[in-house]
């Protein structure tokens, strides 16, 4: 390591110190905007240190200027332009897409590196290898993996687990050819192996997304997002970046740790959601209605007496609330009840959206203060004490039947919904929600039915309580 | 094993345990700006991507350059943008929603 090189890793060593300031600012969402700050400020050191270390190092040609200046302009305007528009219910699109290119990146950092150095006469170190192989591979599976999720909750790819014969033989056989290959390179440089490994990679990530249901798409994210850190780490390790592997191992930590939240918050092992099959997708089934004989339903009317003279309502938001877009519905009906002095609180479930924290994205958009957004374990003692539960588009997370054993959703951590005084489920028929389980709360004698599309629901809800008082 | 690699390891393994203490603090509320921002701070690939730059001076790796930078910079202004624009969203008091076009109906009577 030259003095000049030596240096400019001190300046990187500087930005990784803002990622971690940033993140920690994030702590709260006071400080977190700040935070973000702090990290562009990282980010600006980062870019600005490379800039100076390939104009110090001269060996840049023009056409490597052009291709490296055009490559970041084209690549900004179009993150710039997709952040922009990008609808909040689409986030987790958005998030997947950019784990995709991230992971893309550092695998191509790592693919560059093993050309050029195989062509060297000292040939390629063995750590080198080992640390290509693994960015290769977490790289390329992130890049692929990501683009099948993306086009999952885009609707692009059927959302529901696609499973077919022999598609455990297809994944062995990846495995084989990619351990395989990669240890032939351990004992002879050789490009072609490592082409193999990344082709196999490559499907390996589509075979790895597609048999997960829609349900799951949370935890596939922050997997994905893990996948990405660690990628760019080891891209950080092939070329001796302090700055990669710092920011990797921080990505890589934030992504972890989601994983594991959301997949306790759904009781599921991590490799029981891989093997799939699980989350059936968008379509709830509908159940045959004769059955539900003791279910109570209630107009606009009763409701919004219920609401108007609560003292304590409590909001239950599922994905359904955001699919039908009536988050700027609620948030109105809120607003209405807060005027009259009433104690409105949201209890948002960590799965409740598509990606971990996404329902709380959605209710900030519709300009519902953050305070009011609690988590599962500080709103479940509150429930005793409401005098209304508003369910709207959430199921599987309000089942009683969670707290016994022997079903699908046994253990599932749950919203106390049903020790609420009065419940009220806003929702459009008795379907059944991912787990394909009747929810007993319906059944539940405190509770009335309220059937309708949720933002159908909340405009007559809003105008009924607004006649009542007004 | 080298003093670099041992470096790097150290370095590695510090940055995880850093990761896991700071991350581990982030409320539920924030998850989703949370993996939006560390979703960014991955976009650091792209001074490996730039980096590419030095040695390339094949068709080949000119290509390879042109992607990773492509793809980086992509990640790290989308990134960023997005973040921003979700924190925004984030107050502790309801505000009136455009500010720009001034509603006479809602002024004064805001919910805070």
């Amino acid at each position: 390591m030259s003095g000049f090189t030596g240096d400019i890793q001190l300046v990187y060593v500087l930005a990784a110190a803002c990622f971690v300031i940033g993140l920690h600012l994030m702590n709260s969402p006071a400080s977190a905007r700040r935070g973000n700050q702090v990290s562009i400020a990282g980010m600006v050191i980062a870019g600005i240190a490379t800039l100076i270390l390939l104009i110090h190092d001269g060996t840049v040609t023009a056409a490597g200027w052009i291709v490296l200046i055009s490559g970041a302009l084209i690549g900004s305007a179009i993150g710039l332009y997709a952040a922009r528009t990008i609808q909040m219910t689409a986030m987790p699109q958005l998030v997947s897409a950019f784990n995709s290119v991230g992971g893309g990146a550092a695998a191509l950092v790592a693919i560059y590196g093993y050309i050029e150095s195989e062509s060297n006469a000292g040939g390629v170190l063995g750590t080198t290898t080992v640390f290509t192989v693994l960015d290769v591979i977490i790289g390329a599976v992130t890049f692929s993996g990501s683009i099948i999720a993306a086009g999952k909750l885009q609707g692009l790819v059927p959302s529901r687990p696609i499973i077919f014969r022999g598609s455990r033989a297809i994944n062995a056989a990846l495995a084989v050819i990619a351990i395989g290959a990669a240890a032939f390179m351990l004992t002879t440089a050789s490009l072609p192996a490592l082409l193999i490994v990344v082709l196999a990679a490559l499907a390996f990530g589509v075979m790895l997304v597609l048999p997960i249901g829609g349900a799951d798409m949370p935890v596939v994210i922050s997997l994905l997002n893990a996948f990405t850190g660690t990628a760019v780490a080891m891209a950080g390790f092939v070329i001796g970046n302090w700055a990669l592997i710092v920011a990797g191992a921080l990505v890589g930590a934030s992504g972890s740790i989601l994983t594991k939240l959301m997949a306790d918050a759904m009781n599921r092992s991590l490799a029981n959601i891989i093997v799939g099959g699980f989350g059936t997708g968008d379509s709830a089934v509908a159940v045959e209605a004769a059955a539900d004989a003791h279910v109570r339903s209630i107009a606009a009317d009763d409701a919004a007496i219920q609401l108007a003279y609560a003292s304590k309502v409590i909001i239950v938001p599922g994905y359904g609330l955001a699919a039908a877009q009536a988050q700027y519905g609620v948030a109105e009906l809120a607003g209405l009840l807060e005027d009259r002095g009433i104690e409105v609180s949201y209890a948002i479930h960590p799965v409740a959206g598509r990606m971990p924290g996404h329902m709380n994205v959605l209710l900030a958009e519709a300009n519902v203060p953050y305070p009011q957004l609690k988590e599962m374990d500080e709103i479940n003692p509150e429930f005793a004490r409401a005098d209304v539960a508003l369910v709207i588009g959430a199921n599987d997370v309000t089942n009683p039947a969670a707290r016994r054993p022997g079903n699908d959703i046994s253990g599932m951590p749950i919203l106390d919904v049903d020790q609420a005084k009065s419940i009220i489920v806003v929702k459009r028929s008795m379907g059944t929600g991912y787990a394909g389980m009747e929810n007993e709360l319906y059944f539940n004698p405190k509770t009335s039915m309220y059937f309708a599309d949720a933002k159908k629901a909340m405009a007559e809800l809003t105008a009924a309580v607004k006649t009542l008082v007004g | 094993m080298s003093t670099a690699l041992v470096t790097d390891l150290t370095i590695f393994v510090l940055a995880l345990l850093v990761g896991f203490e700071v991350i581990g603090k982030v409320p539920a509320t924030l998850h989703t700006p949370l993996m939006s921002a560390t979703n960014s701070i991955h976009g650091i690939v792209l001074a490996g991507a730039l980096l590419i730059g030095v040695t390339a001076h094949t068709v080949v790796g000119y290509i390879l350059a042109f992607i990773a930078a492509l793809f980086a910079s992509a990640n790290v202004v989308g990134g960023y943008v997005v973040t921003e624009r979700m924190l925004k969203m984030f107050r502790r008091r309801p505000q009136p929603q455009v500010q720009a076009q001034p509603h006479p109906e809602l002024d004064g009577k805001g919910r805070s």
